[in-house]
């Protein structure tokens, strides 16, 4: 089923970049990021929903390079 | 969790209670050898966790090892209470002159360990509490404070209890008190506590509960019992839904659904923090609510983890409606909650709206919950309204439809 609450976005940026995609897949606490074989970034998506909203993973980013979207507001 | 009473026996026979002569047997033949050692009259008693054995018929007298046998082939083969018997205990008939009562429970309102003590023995304490209460004597004692013989013997006393009889029962009673307090026994009682016609006092049938949280600091005891890790040692067996209930609980590491235990009510209840869960079921009782279950949440725990609760519930024939409610909660997160509901109620095909009678977790992050619950319309509320309103609210509108 596809998640009800959250989504992210991550540009393409960072989705090619694999020392960033290696640094979110450790920093997020409820894995929502793994990594390709290839290295890029892959969003879990299983595990969106359970987002604690940290926003560890926005401070990992350049400004405005990944979005963590409420899909319950607005 | 509970013991057999051949578990408990042994237990008060270690602490120096006196017991009658007895063993167990797994087989009639067995049975026979135990009623020939003991050389006189016999008692077998099924050993299960439930309670009624005199009544379904697992109890019976042998005057021989043959009757035994008999006895021990019937016993052996017969459920009570949906259980088969783990063995049976083979023990001495007792001639009884008189028989008493002693019993130690937790006082969870005074917050200290309770004796009571009556010299009405061998029937069910609450119809002699209600019926002859100047038979009953009761004392707190500390949990932390060593507990004197003499406050024993002064509670003995105060029933009218003297003499050869009472310097008898004070050590047997303050033996079953300290028991209570080093293994952390919920429940420690004997009854009845019989006088034989020998002047000599004994157990002759006891029950002990141990405190589940405990388990782990009498690992001594429990394996010297041969009691084993998984066993759950509730008075019944768990039910399909409860295996299920400790499976959602047992999968997901991340906070706690535990002790799900089901009744046959129209309400099911996700309920639980700092006593929330007992509070929230009394109340659901209280106002004419039929729970379809109890359940313990807590500890933070995940969406998935509340999500598979919540399935589990809605899967159970005859759920109508369900009510979230919890205690104020800090550690648990009130938006994690509300979208493992949510997701479990639309995961289950229903609407959330609709489904969910009342979600009350005020709290750590409520207003993130608040938006979510808004969004899917369901009736929320915060720590203004009690936890009795709440449950209140869910039982009138599972009544209303
Ligand atoms: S906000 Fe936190 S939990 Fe959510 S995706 Fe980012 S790192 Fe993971």
């Amino acid at each position: 089923m596809p998640s009800m609450f959250i989504r992210v976005d991550a540009d393409s940026s960072v989705h090619s970049n694999a020392e960033l995609a290696k640094k979110l897949t450790e920093i997020c606490p409820v894995d929502i990021f793994a990594q390709n074989p290839d290295g890029t970034l892959r969003i879990v998506e299983d595990n969106l929903d359970e987002c604690v909203l940290c926003d560890l993973c926005v401070e990992a980013c350049p400004p405005g390079a990944i979005k963590v979207v409420k899909l319950y507001e607005g | 969790m509970r013991f057999y009473e051949y578990e408990a026996k042994t237990l008060l026979g270690k602490q120096g209670i006196p017991l009658p002569k007895n063993g167990t047997a797994n087989t009639p033949e067995e049975a026979a050898r135990l009623a020939g050692e003991i050389g006189g009259p016999a008692v077998l008693k099924s050993q299960v966790l439930s309670g009624g054995r005199m009544k379904a018929g697992g109890i019976k007298f042998a005057d021989s090892p043959d009757e035994a046998r008999s006895a021990a082939e019937v016993i052996l083969k017969l459920e009570i209470g949906g259980q088969l018997p783990r063995s049976v205990l083979v023990e001495a008939k007792a001639n009884v002159r008189k028989e008493y009562y002693a019993g130690v429970i937790y006082d969870a309102v005074a917050k200290r360990p309770l004796l009571i003590f009556s010299d009405m023995g061998g029937i069910d304490i609450e119809e002699v509490a209600e019926q002859h209460p100047d038979h009953v004597a009761r004392m707190h004692f500390s949990s932390l404070l060593p507990l004197s013989d003499y406050k024993v013997k002064e509670t003995i006393a105060s029933i009218g209890v003297t003499g050869g009889e009472l310097t008898g029962l004070v050590p047997i009673v303050t033996r079953l008190a300290r028991t209570f307090l080093q293994y952390d026994l919920t429940l420690a009682e004997i009854n009845p506590l019989a006088q034989l016609d020998t002047g000599r006092f004994i157990c002759l049938d006891c029950h002990i509960d141990m405190e589940e949280e405990a388990r782990d600091r009498h690992t001594a005891l429990l394996n010297e019992l041969g009691v084993k890790r998984e066993e759950t040692r509730m008075a019944r067996p768990p039910t399909p839904f409860e295996i299920k209930g400790a499976e959602v609980d047992a999968k997901d590491t991340r906070g706690v659904a535990g002790r799900v235990v089901e009744f046959d009510g129209n309400l099911g209840l996700i309920i639980g923090a700092g006593g929330g869960s007992l509070t929230l079921f009394d109340a659901v009782r209280k106002h004419g609510g039929k729970a379809a279950n109890y359940c313990e949440i807590g500890g933070n725990p995940s969406v998935t983890k509340a999500c598979e609760l919540t399935k589990l519930i809605l899967s159970k024939p005859g759920v109508e409606k369900i009510a979230v409610m919890m205690n104020v909660v800090s550690n648990t997160r009130v938006d994690i909650m509300a979208r493992g509901v949510i997701k479990g109620v639309v995961e289950s095909g229903y609407d959330p709206a609709e489904k969910i009678a009342i979600f009350r977790i005020p709290g750590s992050w409520e207003d993130e919950g608040f938006k979510i619950l808004r969004k899917y319309g369901v009736e929320y509320c915060d720590r203004s309204v009690s936890m009795n309103e709440a449950a209140r609210r869910a039982v009138e509108k599972v009544k209303k439809g």
